[in-house]
């Protein structure tokens, strides 16, 4: 048959286009199957996600249920076409869409319910599903966050030498039960042997510490190779912090595979390796990305979830509270740093949900243990000094400088990332990994604040000096007749080892500032960026200038580096008050609260403080950071100081520019996320910003019933949009409804399956009941089903800041201009956007900077 | 509801490495090398510090039970176990071991994957389908038209859909989504609406 061949052929052009067309709404986040082969069929895996069967070279798009011939016209007619109702890689959901089909779903097994006893236990699994999804992730989660911090630790030892009893022992665990009983021999013990040692047969001089020095850059330098190959072989979508995709992905993006099975592995692989190569770089935030992976995966065990977008993205909310629960161990903190940070719609379900998870998870690390306190976190402290008010002026300023911090770690990360556009070396991500690393190594080596790992130095820096502290920030000189060390009188004269703890510690905050933006600089410009300005496959309304990604290639946090400068400028600034207090003791602000012997400055209280407002800084989180950080601390006292340091560091972070650095990152890698933080002021009308414009090409419309099939295809393929109105005819334009493009394609082929005499001339029509047609014309081809009745509209005079909240309130994917019921225009997210952009930059279009 | 048999194995794979970690964790935090007492004490008087260690229980975990020999004589040792700070600690040893060895076999495998992936079996496909493909193959990464050509040539002359066409053709399937997440990663990626 000719006509149909060609049809066939037609067809498969337009499906390759779209190459996610070929995905169940199962993958749309997980991408098995996201491509699709031309020659093989994958019907059938569509709905149950299974390996594709070989043999038949029948080309489909979209599947459904097995296709059986003797389906009936009108059983067709009345079933929904499935695969409708599914969204495209790269897309963004319609929430408003996806919460009807819920209820939908809800309304019909509620009413099943009392029809027999199985059709209960059904209502029963699926009033419990959504608990038991999020049991399972908390599960996980806790059981991954462990295996890598255990894994972590580890072969961050390794750098350093290895355990010879016990090859899987660090350092600490190597020497748990060794007897050297001096303060001067604490970390040595005959188990464990420094390189050197191993190899040279000398633990001191000068050559063991080269050998040291050598093994220590060739350890780095190959965990960061070896996770930079794994990310670039397996899995790309691993690299980065993960938290700007996710909140984007929460927003109602469809990144396909950024959360599935090899994602979730290689992250947690590859993390390892990434902390444990010594880059400026944490495990927090990939924990975020390793929940919600855990949280995807285990979604598709339930219909309930898995095929509904919107319910997702609550099991991803759940699953992100997790993340930060394991991550600082903070069950609230995680819980609101979902709320506060990621998570775009936040219902109060999900909030006893995500409360749930979180708890899971801890529970879960607890009982794993990994660090051997019995606490979630390496740099758990508890305080029991009280504080003064006058230290609020040192917290303040820590404030002050964790504000500058974010505002400058901010500008510059993004300016060292469109800068690397003009520069080679972004051609080569290996290389660039390497060479970063390579001076993180050499570098850091000599100083023993920067050799040791991210998490101890904080727990360092954290910690209060007591007898317990061997540390050199401890070496205070005693005031007691004669004894030479430690003492438990409070505010002593510091001592040459506090002296050369600070300039070490100077240096080290230098050169973790530098490292920390080159790290997370450590982009990748790819040059094809410039070459192709427009992506052919993509359909959107408009042709849309093509962002890159700008990130590193490794996975990679920002809280513990950023924690880490917070740390360190905090214990200088708190040593440094220590000694004014211990000198000027008889100052009017020492004198009445720092009496001689009476316990006055916590420099470790300051430490925190100042990591706290460092992070804020940098992410402008405000409550969820707060009650993490009181979390790590285990003190209500110290929730004032907290406060005050993180709501100014946010005060001054807002003033030299409005959004963190996730916000930042969205907007260089032009996600389609319309913040809900941000207000609207400008006075524009919904005319002014819908497509087309003036000079554009009249809006591509469908008429309700005098198409054919070919005029369909014709009109959609020469098109790049991603919907239709629908409108009565062409002398009115009347609105009718909506129709999306993926729908059409998909429904027009599986009609074309399964419906007789469905040909390239056959009618069209979207009405409810078929036109008159001449008796000779073949057999119409109903759409009503895919035909949305009840698409969003407004009226052409309504003002922009009303468009914008119906944008961000309902999580609208577009929404159609009318002008006294007559079709105008269309407005999608991405025009708001851009619109957004424009009037900030005062230039077009969104992502044409970068 | 009908949990599909790739999912459902899955879960199981998940619940079983979870449930693994949990169980193992119970069985192995009973070891009797896994807790210890640690006490530290500072320089009293005439005594340098010292760091004592001893395998005792919780509520043993004292300065008077742990710190053996006691370095001061009868009256002064009130004064000198009031400075030591005594800290309990546990851990579980096996699952470190478990924990380490599972790490360190997944990226085994993972690299001996890699390198198969990326040495051999371009050196495989060569033998197998001759030059000319392999010069399609190197002329456009980004298309998967020749892998899938090569792959439709592999299943059609088994002809009958035994375990390894599936695992090859699931893996043609998992390369062209990563060759799809490379591409948007390094070369380009898209905004829509």
């Amino acid at each position: 048959m000719e006509s149909e061949q060609l049809y066939h052929r037609g067809y498969c052009r337009n499906s390759y286009n779209s190459i996610a067309s070929a995905s169940s709404d199962e993958e749309l986040l997980d991408g098995a199957g996201a491509v699709m082969d031309f020659h093989t069929t994958e019907d059938d895996n569509l709905l149950d996600g299974d390996a594709a069967s070989p043999g038949s070279n029948y080309v489909m798009s979209n599947g459904g249920g097995a296709p059986s011939s003797t389906t009936h016209l009108l059983d067709f007619l009345e079933e929904p076409i499935p695969g409708v109702g599914t969204y495209d890689d790269f897309h963004t959901i319609d929430w408003v869409r996806e919460k009807c089909k819920d209820r939908e779903r809800h309304r019909k097994i509620n009413s099943k319910k009392k029809e027999s006893a199985w059709e209960f236990t059904k209502s029963l699994y699926d009033a419990w599903s959504g608990w038991l999804v999020v049991t399972l992730t908390g599960l996980a989660s806790g059981a991954l966050a462990g295996l890598i911090d255990i894994a972590a630790d580890w072969l961050n030892d390794l750098k350093e030498g290895v355990c010879l009893s016990a090859m899987w022992f660090n350092h600490e665990q190597c020497c748990w039960t060794s007897n050297e009983t001096t303060f001067a021999e604490r970390d040595k013990c005959p188990q464990w042997k420094s390189w050197a040692e191993l190899i040279l047969g000398q633990a001191e001089g000068p050559g063991s510490y080269i050998m040291n020095y050598f093994m220590y850059i060739y350890w780095a330098l190959s965990f960061a190779f070896l996770a930079v190959c794994l990310v670039k072989v397996f899995a790309p979508y691993a690299c980065g912090s993960g938290i700007p995709e996710i909140k984007t992905i929460l927003s109602g993006f469809i990144i396909r595979g950024y959360l599935g099975k090899w994602t979730l592995l290689i992250k947690t692989i590859t993390l390892v390796l990434a902390v444990a190569s010594g880059l400026s770089l944490g495990k927090e935030g990939p924990l975020v990305h390793v929940a919600c992976c855990c949280g995807n995966i285990f979604s598709y065990l339930f219909p309930k979830y898995s095929k509904n977008e919107a319910k997702k993205r609550e099991v991803l909310s759940a699953a992100s509270a997790a993340g930060v629960s394991v991550a600082f161990g903070a069950p609230i903190g995680g819980v609101l740093f979902s709320l506060e940070e990621v998570s775009y719609y936040f219902p109060l379900k999900t909030l006893w949900r995500s409360f749930f998870a979180a708890l899971v998870a801890a529970f879960v690390l607890r009982s794993i243990n990994p660090f051997g306190n019995s606490r979630l976190v390496l740099f758990y402290v508890e305080y029991h000094t009280p504080w003064y008010l006058f230290e609020l002026i040192p917290f303040i300023l820590l404030g002050v400088f964790g504000g500058l911090w974010g505002a400058f770690f901010i500008r510059a990360n993004i300016a060292w990332c469109r800068r690397r556009k003009s520069t080679r070396f972004g051609k080569y991500p290996v290389l660039e990994v390497i060479f970063v690393a390579a001076i993180t190594a050499v570098v850091a080596f000599p100083n023993p604040y920067t050799r040791q790992n991210t998490s101890e130095l904080i727990k360092e820096l954290f910690t209060d000096c007591g007898p317990l502290e061997s540390s050199q920030l401890c070496q205070y000189r005693s005031q007691m007749n004669g004894s030479k060390a430690f003492t438990d009188n409070p505010n002593r004269p510091a001592g040459p080892g506090v002296y050369a703890a600070m300039w070490q510690l100077c240096l080290a905050l230098i050169f973790k500032i530098i490292m920390t933006i080159f790290t997370f600089g450590l982009k990748v410009m790819p040059h094809r960026c410039a070459d192709a300005p427009f992506a052919p496959h993509v359909f959107s309304p408009t042709p849309t200038p093509l962002p890159c990604f700008c990130r590193p290639q490794v996975p990679s946090g920002l809280f513990i580096p950023s924690m880490a400068i917070g740390a360190i400028a905090g214990r200088i600034v708190g040593i440094a008050v220590e000694q004014l207090a211990y000198y000027h003791h008889d100052w009017f602000l020492f004198r009445e609260w720092c009496e001689v012997g009476a316990d006055c400055i916590t420099p470790g209280l300051y430490a925190m403080v100042g990591a706290a407002a460092c992070l804020g800084g940098v992410t402008r989180m405000t409550v969820s950071l707060v009650v993490i950080v009181f979390e790590l601390t285990g003190g209500l006292e110290y929730i004032v100081p907290l406060m005050a340091a993180v709501m100014t560091s946010k005060w001054v972070g807002d003033a030299f520019g409005r959004e963190g650095i996730y916000e930042a990152h969205i907007r260089l890698n032009g996600y389609p996320f319309l913040d809900a933080k941000e207000e609207f002021t400008h006075v524009t009308l919904a005319r002014e910003v819908m497509r087309p414009r003036r000079s554009d090409p009249p809006l591509a419309v469908l008429t309700q019933d005098d198409l054919t099939v070919e005029e369909l295809q014709s009109t959609i393929n020469e098109t790049s949009y991603n919907g239709f109105p629908v409108i009565v005819s062409k002398e009115s334009q009347r609105l009718v409804g909506f129709a999306l493009r993926r729908d059409i394609n998909i429904a027009i082929e599986n009609a074309r399956r399964k419906q007789e005499g469905i040909m390239l001339n056959s009618r069209v029509y979207f009405t409810q009941h078929a036109p008159t047609l001449p008796a000779d014309s073949p057999r119409p081809l109903k759409l009503r089903s895919i035909l949305d009745m009840s698409p969003f509209t407004v009226t052409d005079h309504t003002p922009m800041e009303i468009v914008v909240d119906i944008f961000r309130k309902m999580g609208l994917r577009q929404c159609l201009v009318t002008h006294n019921g007559n079709v105008l225009g269309i407005i999608t997210k991405k025009n708001i956007l851009e619109h957004l952009e424009e009037l900030k930059q005062h230039k077009e279009p969104l992502i044409d900077d970068i | 509801p009908t949990v599909p048999l790739k999912m459902k194995s899955v879960f199981l794979l998940e619940a079983f490495s979870v449930a693994c970690f949990v169980l193992l964790n119970q069985v192995t935090a009973k070891n009797s090398e896994d807790i210890r007492c640690k006490c530290i004490c500072p320089p009293y008087r005439d005594i340098e510090g010292q760091i004592y260690k001893q395998n005792v229980s919780l509520k043993d975990c004292n300065c008077l039970h742990v710190v053996e020999p006691m370095p001061v004589d009868g009256k002064d040792v009130e004064a000198y176990c009031l400075r030591c700070e005594c800290k309990y600690e546990e851990r579980s040893s096996g699952t470190i071991k478990v924990t380490i060895i599972m790490y360190l076999s997944i990226l085994g495998l993972l690299l001996l994957y890699m390198v198969y992936l990326t040495l051999l079996e371009p050196i495989l496909k060569r033998r197998l389908f001759g030059h000319s493909q392999l010069i399609q193959n190197d002329d456009d990464v980004g298309d998967q038209q020749p892998f899938a050509n090569a792959h439709n040539v592999l299943s059609h002359s088994h002809s009958r859909p035994n375990m390894l066409n599936k695992v090859e053709h699931a893996q043609q399937r998992w390369r062209r989504q990563v060759q799809e997440q490379r591409k948007s990663v390094f070369d380009r990626h898209v905004v829509l609406s």
